[in-house]
């Protein structure tokens, strides 16, 4: 019952925050919060949930919490519809890119930082980005190691960035829709506190792309050892923040059910980026014979590659 | 109207006139009528307006001449030359060679509508066409850098000449986004002035990098 009433006394002092920023707004109540009674009712059934209370957050990044249900009005066929997924400013855009970088244990990266605003810039400009930053940085490292070589001729590879295109925007567009056509069929048979719209899923997908653009330009290093070292941390941060935001959807459910179902997300992750690395990225040792060259006084020395 | 109370009109002055409404030979089109004059002066007067936006772009000021009077005629030129100075590129096979034809014409016009549709979805007040035009002719630069990278790949190859174009192409790559973003950041909400100018950087990033990647046979 505590929890209950500190839980309430947060909820208000949000409200008088907006209220006091913005005294002409008009609270009313919409979509979010319908999920806090359900989570009031599973409190009084199951005191475990106290980080329910965190997961909600009480961060100002996002001011318009409240009035956000209020936005999405416009029909589908106007301008003025689409405009409301690009509704977010540098520092919004910012923030969300710092929150799937650096994974705050506990907490949900869809409450935290979406908080009703999905928007559609990040994943968009993300996925271009790493479109890019896989062909350029791959080209660069095929480049770098074949250097030297004699038989070797560069070539841009320019149909690589095309593929690379396909494979990156189908999965971070395809594999949420998936994944919240799932969790639908789920919602109807379990009742889960926590229910996301599919585009919060692409949201998160494809924010936690982010760190694979680094971890893009890293790999050009063409150590076996670093790129794999460079594929297991980023396949963590990011693994990590779709973890977090999926428990809370699937551990109402049947828990093998909840338990394949993070399995499948982050095998997936894994297979983009064991993908991307095996097929853009030539391996550092080729087995190719070392070239024999004559030396000055007339004894062939054979030279190792590295 | 108080001052005028105490007026009024005698009786013996005439009200007369005519209440005509001359047609025809006023109407406002008429000053902009071209259909009369010769084919030459229809050209020259695109080919000037051409030219000057051109001139704007080499010198990037603040004027509206860019922007109020758009025209798509540069850009296309501009695409055009560009497409065809990359073809001819080395490769062993069909896939692994530097972009086609379409591929380069798809990736300027594809990537200037999307960059439109980006900064008007996020508040911008540039029309559409206006937008595609600034785009488009900021890709001058760049088809500068692809000419003179083609002059000193005839000179031949090698770590000199490849130093050289970097350096010319990373300075028109520079030019181009400034160009651009000087056209283009005015019209943009204050607080998302980045999210606009970051695709601007990447789509000439992405077609510098085209041209740098340049290997002739």
């Amino acid at each position: 019952i505590a929890c209950l009433v500190m839980y309430l006394f947060a909820e208000f002092d949000d409200a008088a925050n907006l209220l006091a920023a913005n005294p002409d707004a008009t609270t009313i109540s919409i979509d979010e919060p319908v999920e806090i009674p359900k989570s009031q009712h599973s409190r009084l059934q199951e005191p475990g949930r106290e980080e329910d209370d965190e997961l909600l957050g009480t961060d100002d990044s996002d001011k318009t919490e409240l009035l956000a249900g209020q936005k999405k009005s416009a029909p589908f066929w106007t301008f003025e519809y689409y405009q409301t997924f690009f509704d977010v400013d540098t520092y919004q855009v910012l923030d969300r890119i710092k929150g799937s970088v650096f994974p705050v244990p506990g907490k949900n990266f869809v409450r935290l930082y979406i908080r009703s605003n999905p928007d559609l810039y990040g994943p968009f400009w993300i996925c271009a980005t790493l479109v890019f930053a896989i062909a350029v940085s791959g080209n660069l490292s095929n480049f770098f190691i074949h250097l030297g070589k004699p038989t070797y001729h560069y070539v841009p590879e320019f149909r690589k960035v095309s593929i690379a295109a396909t494979t990156i925007y189908a999965y971070a567009w395809l594999v949420p829709l998936a994944l919240w056509g799932f969790l639908m069929w789920r919602n109807s048979k379990v009742m889960n506190i926590v229910s996301y719209s599919f585009l919060e899923i692409v949201c998160v997908y494809g924010y936690s792309l982010f760190i694979y653009i680094p971890t893009a330009i890293l790999w050009i290093i063409p150590q076996k050892v670093v790129r794999w070292v460079l594929m297991v941390f980023s396949l963590c941060l990011s693994g990590s923040v779709l973890v977090m935001t999926f428990w809370p959807a699937v551990r109402d459910d049947n828990r093998r059910i909840a338990v394949a179902t993070v399995a499948a997300i982050l095998l997936l992750h894994a297979l983009l980026s064991v993908g991307c690395l095996a097929y853009f990225f030539d391996a550092p040792e080729l087995d190719i014979p070392p070239p024999i060259i004559p030396a000055h006084n007339g004894t062939t020395v054979i030279t190792k590659s590295q | 109207f108080p001052g005028l109370a105490d007026v009024s009109i005698s009786q013996d002055i005439p009200v007369e006139g005519e209440i005509t409404v001359p047609v025809g030979s006023q109407s406002p089109d008429e000053d902009y009528s071209t259909l009369d004059e010769p084919v030459k002066d229809t050209i020259m007067r695109d080919l000037k307006a051409v030219g000057k936006k051109f001139v704007h772009v080499m010198y990037p000021r603040k004027s509206s001449a860019l922007l109020r009077d758009w025209d798509l005629w540069g850009p296309l030129v501009l695409c055009v030359s560009l497409a065809l100075m990359l073809q001819g590129g080395s490769a062993d096979s069909k896939d692994d060679g530097g972009p086609q034809f379409a591929e380069v014409f798809v990736i300027i016009w594809f990537g200037a509508v999307v960059i439109t549709l980006n900064s008007k979805l996020l508040g911008g007040t540039i029309s559409f066409f206006q937008s595609l035009c600034v785009l488009g002719y900021c890709v001058m630069p760049l088809t500068v850098a692809m000419l003179v990278c083609r002059l000193v790949l005839l000179a031949g190859g090698g770590t000199v000449s490849f130093i050289i174009r970097l350096i010319v192409v990373g300075a028109m790559f520079g030019w181009s986004t400034l160009a651009s973003t000087a056209f283009l950041a005015d019209s943009q909400p204050p607080n998302r002035k980045a999210l606009v100018v970051y695709p601007i950087f990447l789509f000439y990033f992405v077609i510098s990098w085209m041209i740098l990647t340049f290997t002739p046979q």
